[in-house]
């Protein structure tokens, strides 16, 4: 991995601990279906703490995604208060999420959910473009984020020129665009093959290492023993939340 | 704050994929097809109002046409029901005495006079005209000929002014003009011969089918001195009630009746006619509009359904987008341009459609057929043009706004959820 020098390390862990990123008290989430209410998240109390890496496990369907869209603000909770970096998310305007999808997190799916149409140089610099960023600085910016994530070389081609773990790595260079508060992936690893989930999953570790607050489902036992905090869902709560040192 | 950024729309537009080239083609299609049929259909309507409003013309421009007939109001001692009969120097007394009136002229007929030239011979209408009639009635001269002038009737010259139709009738294609010609046994020579018109109303029969002689001839002849009927010009069409009215004043004080009295003539005002006429075109051509703009809101449809498969072969695409911080905007604009642009790419090529089958229909003769002569020929004008835009546009925008709208209902956290 070439990467860990190119990342600036003023972002580091000499940040306050109990500088919270995220604050989550009574989060619920049901899922009107119409005929079922699902109860997918019930009354979830969380806290992550800047440069944090934080592991989410739990068996199929126990709410782990459902946290994670609510954390990434693509869904809104049906009750509970969400704060990020102290400020209250729930009850917010749509423009006021979609702001906030572009500047504070960065959401890293296991699909990958690249735009095919453009090549991994347009789809890194689309939240840029979003952001406002001028033209002549977008352009150093994409080069250098591909760069930290090894593809520089690739940066002309489309989507479906590029292996699985490539198509990752432009996801993870996307979601590190606006320099968000939070990385968010769910399941990044669930599409790769075992090494090129590895690679993956050290860039996380690396990413960790220079001072970035992470949040990552994971159904891989071995992946999830990594990061140094784990959460485990179950059933919509929290059943686990074990720190190794 | 709120910032609409068109370039990052135009931008987002540009990056999004592609529609099935087949299917855009036949929803342009469906467009062109509609902005044809609107344009068409307007261009006939436009075409028929003008050839309308010639033929409501061919009997003369903005007059009157007065009928003498009975006093209806007790007046000076005498009693109603008395008949009115002008004489032929009361159209001189009324070019004199009646303020804003262009020109006034008499006519007296003759209906079924025998007719002779050579061998050949014909009954036919026979109108003795004082010299202001041809200008007043729309009898306008052929090349080379001229119709009844002020020394004719002055000198009560046997001269006489054919119809079209009469003179094919007796002349066949020889020039009438200058030839012989019996009006019941008595020498006349031809002077003109009418121009042919299109005349949609008419009085005692139409002008092409009768001949016009001096009135002062026609008294000495036929021995008669009483108006049929006079026709009334005003200088402005508005003004034709005043000019009535003056003209009522005058021949009042001559005949001694009531000038209130408003049924001593039979009157058919062209103007007020022409304007109810008027109406009802108006009328057929937003009929006409309203069948356009429906057959293309059938092609607007067709926009907005494939705008709507767009939207959901998209879904993920705009999921996307929005995961990564897109506002409402920046996912609907794109939509309602490329909505916009298929059906505008698609009036665009509807109006050339337009204009070629205009020019072609130009080139169809409509002589000598007074079907297709009425019909007139289909005329594309600038309100018709921003009419059409309007409609276009209109179409254009809803075909483009209830898709974007379901595009920007998209729910990205559900959207990203699956494979
Ligand atoms: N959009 C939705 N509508 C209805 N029910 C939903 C929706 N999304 C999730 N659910 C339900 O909510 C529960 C939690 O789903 P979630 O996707 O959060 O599970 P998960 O822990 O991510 O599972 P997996 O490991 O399989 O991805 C499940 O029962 C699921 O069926
Ligand atoms: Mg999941």
């Amino acid at each position: 991995m070439i990467l860990g020098s190119f990342f600036n390390t003023q972002k580091n862990n000499q940040k306050k601990e109990n500088d919270g990123v995220i604050s989550l008290k009574g989060l619920s989430k049901v899922y009107d279906t119409g005929k079922v209410k699902v109860e997918a998240l019930r009354g979830v109390d969380l806290a992550v703490y800047s440069g944090e890496m934080v592991a989410i496990t739990g068996p199929s369907g126990s709410g782990k995604s459902t946290l994670m869209n609510l954390i990434g603000c693509l869904d809104t909770a049906t009750s509970g208060s969400y704060l990020l970096r102290g400020e209250e998310v729930s009850g917010m305007s749509r423009e006021a999420l979609a702001s906030i999808r572009n500047r504070r997190v960065g959401f890293i799916f296991q699909s990958f959910n690249l735009l095919p149409q453009i090549s991994a140089f347009e789809n890194v610099e689309m939240p840029l473009i979003f952001g406002g960023m001028p033209k002549k600085n977008r352009k150093e910016r994409v080069m250098d984020l591909l760069e930290r994530v090894g593809l520089s070389e690739r940066m002309d081609h489309k989507p479906t020129e590029l292996s699985g773990g490539q198509m990752q790595r432009v996801a993870i260079a996307r979601a590190l665009a606006m320099d968000p508060d939070i990385i968010l992936a769910d399941e990044p690893t669930g599409n790769l093959d075992t090494g090129a989930g590895g690679d993956i999953m050290n860039l996380f570790i690396e990413l960790w290492e220079q001072g970035r607050t992470i949040l990552v489902i994971t159904h891989d036992p071995a992946l999830a023993k990594r990061a140094p905090r784990q959460v485990e869902i179950r059933d919509g709560n929290i059943t686990e939340d074990i720190r190794r040192n | 704050m709120h910032n609409p950024r068109i370039g990052l729309i135009i931008y987002l537009f540009l990056n999004s994929s592609r529609v099935q080239k087949k299917r855009a083609i036949l929803t342009v299609a469906s467009i062109a097809w509609g902005t044809l049929s609107l344009l068409l259909l307007l261009a006939f309507g436009e075409g028929i109002g003008i050839s309308t409003s010639t033929a409501m013309q061919g009997i003369g421009k903005d007059i009157a046409v007065l009928w003498p007939g009975t006093t209806s109001l007790v007046w000076q001692g005498l009693p109603p029901g008395r008949a009115v009969r002008p004489e032929i120097e009361v159209i001189d007394l009324l070019n004199k005495r009646v303020p804003g009136l262009f020109g006034a002229a008499g006519e007296i007929q003759r209906y079924s006079a025998v007719i002779k030239y050579g061998k050949i011979g014909t009954n036919a209408t026979v109108k003795g005209v004082t010299w202001g009639f041809g200008e007043l009635r729309n009898h306008i001269p052929a090349p080379g000929s001229r119709f009844i002038d002020p020394m004719d009737e002055r000198l009560r010259r046997r001269v006489a002014f054919l119809g079209d139709e009469i003179a094919k009738k007796i002349y066949g294609n020889v020039d009438p003009v200058g030839k012989e010609l019996l009006i019941e046994k008595i020498p006349y020579t031809v002077i003109g011969v009418m121009m042919p018109k299109v005349m949609m109303g008419n009085y005692n029969g139409m002008d092409k089918d009768q001949i016009c002689i001096p009135i002062t001839t026609f008294k000495a002849q036929f021995g008669m001195d009483r108006l049929h009927t006079l026709i009334i010009r005003p200088d402005h069409p508005e003004e034709m009630g005043a000019v009535l009215e003056g003209v009522n004043k005058v021949l009042g004080t001559k005949y001694g009746f009531d000038p209130a009295d408003k049924r001593v003539f039979g009157t058919w005002d062209t103007v007020e006619s022409s304007k109810s006429q008027r109406n009802t075109m108006t009328g057929l051509k937003i009929f006409l509009g309203i069948i356009g703009a429906l057959t293309l809101i059938i092609g607007g449809v067709g926009v907005a359904n494939i705008m709507y498969a767009v939207v959901k072969e998209r879904t993920r695409e705009i999921g996307v987008k929005m995961a990564l911080g897109a506002r409402r905007s920046w996912i609907t604009g794109p939509v309602v341009i490329e909505g916009m642009l298929y059906t505008l790419l698609g009036g665009a090529i509807g109006l050339l459609m337009a204009m070629a089958a205009i020019v072609l229909l130009g080139c169809i003769p409509t002589e000598g057929n007074e079907a297709l002569a009425m019909l007139g020929k289909p005329t594309l004008s600038v309100p018709i043009g921003l009419v059409s835009a309007a409609i276009l546009g209109f179409i254009g925008l809803a075909a483009g706004y209830f898709p974007a709208r379901r595009a920007a209902s998209i729910n990205p956290a559900e959207t990203l959820r699956y494979e």
